[in-house]
């Protein structure tokens, strides 16, 4: 199966219909119960386990982000109403976070999904090398953030000897000039640095998405339409386009989920400083040196609901996918 | 999908329309192939640069413009590693192990019979399960860390491994739910239900029908959730410290305890990612499977 969400179960058949066929004779209330537990058996550790350690820091978060709560006055600890959402959506440093996340959440999701259709439409013709190629653009993937953010910080973004200076000293003398640019990336564009290091990263997510899209696209359908005499333009217009319109959403929307969270690369690269610190870094500030609790956990309650807004979307969206499945 | 797209590996799809596009086009095709490589190579470069300066002497690392031809050396390697430094990656290294393979082993053994209770014996409302899993990925570990430090404090967890191995098992754990529900959803339910009417049947059943689906599955879940783990910084940055800090932290202190030395960081990130870069490229089939939380094949 190289499409979404294989829910039937014998590979040939149509699909089973999602709820369990409940027994046509149903015995005894007694006995359906006890068969009901027996199916939910195997499945309550792992949903026990999750709800306990998923569930119940948020419900304490929710409840933290109504007190008055700084470890460093132990004294004071009390009811707060509403004054740490008030201090979190007036404070200067809060409302620029929640706009870098914004900014930049939406710069790399954006970018790294334009990228990710152009590579994934060049990776999905057939050329020599062409599983070279896919190698090659999903490593980025695979260095561990730290080490990734590290990379573009020290040997590539160094103003003194980092690659990108370096390549520009190197084509500027193969033009005969010894006074290269040397901008100072990091100091110059600190945002837009960290933005670049992130789209580096996530750009083969996209292209591993939309090239599975691509390639669930029915072939006879896109032989058909080229036979008719469609053009090369008509066929990615009226035909590739809408039929990857949903993985362009998952991808975007599960990017989203991740990039709203991102710290490692806020965190290595600019340490949060000229103005890039986003939520997660604030949040992580206000708790781990302020000792803010009531605030860092009012900024937490803000990032879910942002997330839930994005998580919503993207639920209906995988949900969308799911039900295709379960109908055809 | 008709069965027509039903072609397994990616790498080896659709190669029947791309030829018959190339003879009609060839040199457009040539171009865009080119340019394939071209972009392949320039996303690649920062990785090559990466492990080519890890090799380079401190001296030689840090020119402008950049010395591709200077002669070869482990020194940085050697520096990370501590032979004349007086550092210790080793602690951290092991940790980090001992969390990803510690929280992946628990992982499959709350998700697999929970996929199963999914799929082959599915219980009422499964979707709805299936959803909440997924949602309680979505939420931002962030939004937690202060209830979870407090609890650890609280507890005498801080600096322990064993929250570490917890916290990533609930973080993989709707991964691995979505990822080996697909599987068992291959397995073909009539024959797993005759062989369970006598026990001699089964074992071969399980072994012959339900192991070859299913065992390939379990191995690229497994890959998918030790690369989670052993990532994961915000988590180990907030609650370990010295004794059960893992390989991302160590890397953030790294820099600027050591001063900076371009080599050494080079040795150091590409040390770090190896595990990462062989489980992924091991899993390179299913990885789109994985990251997308299994919603896409």
């Amino acid at each position: 199966m190289s499409t979404i969400l294989e829910t039937g179960r014998g590979r040939g058949e149509p699909p089973a219909p999602p709820p369990p066929p409940p027994p046509s004779q149903p015995p005894s209330g007694a006995l359906r119960r006890s068969a009901d537990w027996a199916r939910r058996a195997p499945l309550l550790p792992a949903l026990v386990f999750t709800i306990i350690v998923t569930q119940l820091p948020f419900v304490v978060t929710l409840i933290v982000s109504f007190m008055d709560w700084n470890a460093y006055y132990p004294d004071e600890r009390g009811f707060a109403g509403l004054s740490n959402y008030a201090s979190v959506l007036t404070d200067v440093n809060m409302r620029r976070a929640i706009w870098v996340t914004v900014v930049l959440t939406v710069v790399v999701v954006l970018v790294s999904l334009l990228l990710g259709m152009g590579i994934a439409l060049l990776l999905d013709r057939k050329f020599a090398g062409r599983g070279v190629v896919r190698t090659m653009m999903i490593t980025p993937f695979l260095i561990v953030p730290v080490a990734a953010a590290l990379l573009w910080k020290h040997a590539l973004f160094n103003p003194e000897y980092g690659l990108l200076n370096g390549t520009l000293t190197w084509v500027w003398s193969l033009f005969g000039s010894d006074n290269p640019p040397q901008p100072d990336w990091i100091s110059q564009a600190p945002l837009i640095s960290v933005e670049i290091a992130l789209i580096w990263q996530w750009t083969p997510f996209m292209m591993l998405i939309l090239l599975a899209g691509l390639q669930s696209r029915p072939l006879d359908v896109i032989e058909a339409a080229r036979i008719d005499g469609a053009s090369s333009w008509q066929i990615f217009r009226y035909m590739t386009f809408p039929h990857l319109r949903r993985y362009l959403e998952l991808g975007g929307l599960l990017g989203s989920i991740y990039i709203v969270q991102n710290f490692d690369a806020v965190f290595t690269i600019t340490s949060g400083g000229l103005g890039t610190a986003n939520l997660p870094y604030v949040i992580y500030q206000t708790f781990y040196q302020a000792h803010d609790y009531g605030r860092a956990s009012a900024a937490g309650v803000v990032v879910v609901i942002a997330t839930i807004a994005i998580a919503t979307l993207a639920l209906r969206t995988v949900s969308t996918l799911f039900q295709e499945e379960n109908a055809r | 999908m008709s069965s027509l797209t039903d072609v397994g590996p990616v790498a080896a799809t659709r190669t029947d329309s791309g030829e018959e596009r190339a003879p009609r086009k060839p040199r457009s095709g040539a171009l865009l192939g080119v340019a394939a490589w071209l972009i392949g190579f320039l996303f690649v470069v920062p990785v090559l640069w990466m492990i080519l300066t890890s090799f380079h002497s401190e001296e030689d690392a840090a020119t402008n413009p950049p010395s591709l031809a200077a002669p070869l050396t482990l020194s940085g390697y050697k520096e990370f590693f501590g032979v004349g430094t007086g550092a210790n990656p080793w602690p951290s290294l092991a940790n980090s192990l001992t969390a990803s393979v510690v929280s992946t082993v628990i992982v499959l053994l709350l998700a697999i019979p929970a996929a199963y209770a999914l799929s082959i014996k599915p219980v009422r409302k499964w979707t709805d399960v299936m959803f909440f899993f997924l949602s309680t990925r979505m939420l931002p570990i962030v939004a937690g860390l202060l209830p979870i430090y407090l609890f650890a404090q609280w507890s005498g967890l801080l600096d322990n491994i064993w929250l570490l191995i917890v916290l990533y098992t609930a973080m993989n754990l709707p991964i691995a739910v979505w990822m080996m529900r697909s599987f068992l959803a291959e397995v073909p339910v009539e024959i797993l239900e005759a062989a369970s009417m006598d026990g001699a049947g089964l074992i071969r059943t399980l072994r012959q029908v339900v192991a070859p689906i299913v065992l390939p599955g379990m191995a690229a879940t497994s890959l998918i959730c030790f690369i989670f783990s052993w990532n994961e910084l915000l988590l180990a940055r907030t609650l370990t410290g010295t004794r059960a800090g893992t390989a991302p932290v160590y890397l953030t202190g790294f820099v600027t305890s050591q001063g900076l030395f371009l080599a050494q960081v080079c040795a150091a990130a590409f040390a770090v990612s190896l595990p990462v870069l062989i489980a992924g490229f091991a899993a390179q089939d299913k990885l789109v499977q994985g990251l997308s939380l299994g919603a896409v094949k």
